[in-house]
C-alpha cells in the first residue's frame, strides 16, 4: 500500500425505494467474480502456463490428451464428491468403491458366464446399494459421515481382497475379454476417439457430461436448492421442509454412480482388475473438490470447480513428468498447491463478497 | 593423502565419531564406479517406469544400476513410478508423448500395461521389461525381459529349506494383492517337503508386521522356518522370533545392508537375491545395444538375474556392496 491511498469510490446511488437486494440485476462479470470456481480457474491457468514454460513437451497435442485423460479419471469422481461436500458430508469409501464396482462386474460376468452387460448392470445396482447404505446409516444413526464412511472404506477394502481371493483364487480377477458384450462395453467405457492424429479417451466425454448434469442439478433444479440448503444449515433446511434424508441418500448414490463409471472404465480398459487398488484415492477426489472451491463445511461450491480441480491435478501429476523432475517431490508439490488453491479461493471469495 | 589427513584430523577432534556416519559413506562413495561416457553415440533419452510405491529401497538399487549404465552409455535417464496400474500406464503414455528413445517398464500388472506397451512399440520406441512380467513380455512386443522368475525363485527357497532339514515353514506376504508374491510362496510350497503356511501382514505398518508374526509363532511352536518376501521384513521377523521365544530360522527374499549383516552374524539363515542392480544396468545397456547395433539378448526368452542363494559364506563381501547401495 502506498501512503496516498486513493479515495474510496463513491457508493452507487441507492434507488428511491429500497428494492429487494435479491432482485437486483448484477452484471455478468460481477456474477463470474462471485462464482466459487473462480479461484481454481485462475489457479488452472497459472499451472498451465507454468508447465507450458518449463516443460517443452507439455504443449504437444498428445501430451494434452494424456493430461485430459488423467484429469478425467479423477474428475468423474470429483464431481459427485463435490456435490456431496456441498451437501455437507464426506465419503471416504469413494476410492475403494471404484475397485469394488469393477470387481463385481468382472467376477459376476465370469462366474455366471453371463453376457458382460449383465455384470455391468449388477455392478450398477450393487454399487448404488453401497451408496444407499452410506446414506441410510448416516441419517438413521448419530455419528458423522466421516466416521461412517471410514467404516465402509475399511469394510470394502477387506471385502475387495477377501471376495476376490475366495472367488478367483488369486488377488486379481480373471480375463473377460473373450466374453460376449465385452467389445461393446469397451466402446462405451474405455474407447478412444481419434481427432486428427490425437487419441482422446472416452472418459473425457463422461467427465464433461457429469459436469454438465451436476451443474444443471445445482443451479436449475429444486434438488440443487435442497443440496445447498442441507449443506448450509441442516436444521434450518429441515424447518422449511427440505427432505434432508432423501437429499443426502441421493448424494451418496451420486458418488456411487461415479464410482460405477470409473470402475467400469478400469475394468474395460485393462480387462483385469487388481483387488488391492483404489485406497487413498478418496482423498484425491476431496482435494480436487476443495481446490475447485468447495468448502469443507458444506453449503458452498460448484461442479465446474471440482472439474477444474481435477484438471489442475492432472496437469500437475503429468506436468512433473514432462518437466523431467524427480517424482519424489510430487506429493510435496501437491500439498503446496492445495494450500495455495485454498488460500486463493478464500481471498477471491472475500473480494467477491466485499464488492456485493 | 588428503583423505588420510582428514581422517587424522577427524579422529583427533573431540566429539567426532571415528566410525560410520557421513564420512564413512563418502569414503565408500569414492570407491564406487563413476566416470564419463565410454561411447560417443548420440545422447539418447531412456525412460524407466516402475510399479514401485514411494520410497522403496529395492528400486533405489535398480535405479543406481540404471544410472551407472546411463553414464557409461551417454544416456539421459528418466525415472518415474506409481503403484497403481492406471497411473503407471499414464506415466508410460507421458514417456511416449515425450518421444523418448527407449522405454523400460515393469509388468507387475500386465493387463493394465498391455495397451501402453503396444502404443510405445507402435510409435517405434523399443521397450524392455524388467523385474516382473516374464510371461507377458514377448507377447506385448518387448525386446527382452530382464528379471527373476518368481516361481523359480520360490522353488529355490523350498529346496534350500529341505537342505536345511526344516519341517514347518511360514511364508509372510506383506502386500495383499501382489501376484508375484503369491507366486513366490506357491513355488516354495511346491518344492518344500514339509508343511508351508501363508501369513498376510500389512507391509506399510512395521509394528503390525512384527506383532502378526510374533502371534503366529507363539500360537504354533512347531514352525521352524520363516520366509519373508522383502529385505526390510527380515529384520522385523528376527525381532518377532525373539519376542515369541521361537527357534525358527529366518530366510528372506532380496538383500540389503541389514540382511547381509544378519547373514554374516548368523541371525538369518539365507537370502534369495535377484540382483536388482543388474536389472537396471542391463536394461539400459541392452536398449543402448539395440539402438546402436540392433542387438537383442535372450533369444526370445527372459534373461534371468536370479535366484541367487546367499549364505554366510558370501555375506561379508556383499555387506560392503549393500552398504553402498548396489546390492
Amino acid at each position: 500500500m502506498s501512503a496516498t491511498a486513493p479515495a474510496p469510490a463513491p457508493s452507487p446511488q441507492r434507488p428511491e425505494k429500497a428494492a429487494d437486494e435479491r432482485l437486483l440485476k448484477t452484471s455478468p462479470l460481477k456474477k463470474f467474480l462471485g462464482r466459487p470456481e473462480l479461484g481454481s480457474v485462475v489457479g488452472a491457468v497459472a499451472v498451465f502456463l507454468f508447465f507450458a514454460i518449463v516443460a517443452d513437451s507439455f504443449l504437444r497435442a498428445s501430451s494434452l490428451a494424456t493430461v485430459l485423460y488423467a484429469a478425467s479419471t479423477i474428475g468423474i469422481m470429483a464431481v459427485p464428491v463435490a456435490l456431496l461436500m456441498i451437501g455437507g458430508e464426506f465419503d471416504l469409501s469413494a476410492g475403494v468403491m471404484v475397485t469394488t464396482s469393477a470387481l463385481i462386474s468382472s467376477m459376476f460376468s465370469y462366474q455366471m458366464t453371463a453376457n458382460v452387460w449383465v455384470g455391468v448392470g449388477v455392478s450398477l445396482l450393487a454399487t448404488l446399494a453401497i451408496g444407499v447404505f452410506n446414506g441410510v446409516m448416516l441419517i438413521r444413526t448419530d455419528p458423522p459421515s466421516f466416521i461412517i464412511t471410514l467404516g465402509t472404506f475399511l469394510m470394502l477394502t477387506g471385502a475387495n481382497l477377501g471376495f476376490t481371493k475366495l472367488i478367483s483364487e488369486t488377488v486379481s480377477t480373471k480375463s473377460i475379454s473373450d466374453m460376449e458384450g465385452f467389445s461393446s462395453a469397451k466402446e462405451v467405457f474405455a474407447s478412444t476417439i481419434t481427432i486428427g492424429d490425437v487419441d482422446f479417451k472416452i472418459t473425457i466425454v463422461w467427465w464433461l457430461a457429469m459436469v454438465a448434469v451436476a451443474t444443471w442439478i445445482l443451479l436449475r433444479t429444486r434438488a440443487g436448492n435442497w443440496i445447498f440448503a442441507v449443506g448450509g444449515g441442516e436444521q434450518a433446511a429441515r424447518a422449511v421442509g427440505v427432505p434432508v434424508g432423501r437429499t443426502k441418500i441421493g448424494l451418496y448414490m451420486g458418488v456411487a454412480f461415479g464410482a460405477w463409471v470409473s470402475g467400469q472404465h478400469l475394468l474395460f480398459n485393462y480387462d483385469v482388475v487388481q483387488s488391492g487398488e483404489g485406497v487413498g484415492n478418496e482423498l484425491i477426489y476431496i482435494i480436487a473438490a476443495v481446490i475447485g472451491g468447495c468448502l469443507i463445511t458444506g453449503g458452498y461450491g460448484s461442479a465446474v470447480g471440482a472439474a477444474v480441480g481435477a484438471l489442475i491435478f492432472g496437469m500437475t501429476s503429468k506436468g512433473i513428468v514432462y518437466a523431467e523432475w524427480n517424482p519424489d517431490w510430487f506429493k510435496f508439490f501437491l500439498g503446496a498447491m492445495l494450500l495455495l488453491a485454498t488460500l486463493l479461493n478464500a481471498w477471491v471469495r472475500k473480494r467477491a463478497e466485499a464488492t456485493k | 593423502m588428503g583423505a588420510v589427513l582428514v581422517a587424522v584430523l577427524g579422529v583427533s577432534l573431540a566429539g567426532c565419531s571415528s566410525t560410520g556416519g557421513k564420512r564413512a559413506e563418502d569414503a565408500r562413495k569414492a570407491q564406487q564406479a563413476q566416470g564419463r561416457a565410454a561411447v560417443n553415440t548420440p545422447r539418447w533419452t531412456f525412460a524407466m517406469i516402475t510399479h514401485s510405491g514411494d520410497g522403496d529401497t529395492f528400486w533405489d538399487i535398480v535405479q543406481s544400476g540404471a544410472k551407472q549404465a546411463a553414464v557409461k552409455d551417454n544416456i539421459k535417464f528418466l525415472y518415474s513410478h506409481h503403484d497403481e496400474a492406471q497411473q503407471q500406464a499414464q506415466l508410460v503414455d507421458a514417456a511416449i508423448d515425450k518421444k523418448v528413445d527407449g522405454i523400460i517398464v515393469t509388468l507387475a500388472k500386465p493387463d493394465a500395461m498391455k495397451a501402453a506397451v503396444a502404443r510405445a512399440t507402435k510409435a517405434g520406441i523399443p521397450v524392455i521389461t524388467v523385474n516382473s512380467g516374464s510371461a507377458e513380455s514377448k507377447k506385448f512386443g518387448a525386446l527382452t525381459h530382464i528379471g527373476q522368475d518368481e516361481t523359480i525363485a520360490g522353488e529355490a527357497v523350498g529346496e534350500e529349506l529341505n537342505k536345511r532339514g526344516r519341517k514347518k515353514a511360514l511364508c509372510v506376504l506383506h502386500e495383499q494383492g501382489n501376484v508375484g508374491h503369491e507366486q513366490r510362496c506357491e513355488g516354495a510350497e511346491k518344492t518344500f517337503d514339509g508343511d508351508m503356511q501363508n501369513l498376510y501382514v500389512e507391509g506399510t505398518n512395521m509394528p503390525d508386521v512384527q506383532s502378526s508374526i510374533e502371534a503366529k509363532l507363539q500360537s504354533d511352536k512347531d514352525i521352524d522356518a520363516v520366509v519373508t518376501l522383502g529385505a526390510p521384513f527380515a529384520d522385523t521377523a528376527v525381532k518377532a522370533k525373539d519376542g515369541a521365544g521361537s527357534k525358527a530360522e529366518i530366510a528372506t527374499f532380496d538383500l540389503n545392508e541389514k540382511v547381509a549383516g544378519g547373514l554374516k552374524s548368523g541371525t538369518l539363515g539365507f537370502a534369495v537375491d535377484q540382483q536388482p542392480y543388474l536389472q537396471g544396468y542391463e536394461a539400459v545397456d541392452l536398449l543402448w545395444l539395440y539402438k546402436y547395433n540392433a542387438d537383442v539378448l535372450g533369444g526370445g526368452k527372459p534373461v534371468l538375474t536370479g535366484p541367487q542363494i546367499i549364505t554366510k559364506d558370501q555375506a561379508a563381501e556383499l555387506e560392503e556392496y549393500a552398504k553402498r547401495g548396489t546390492r
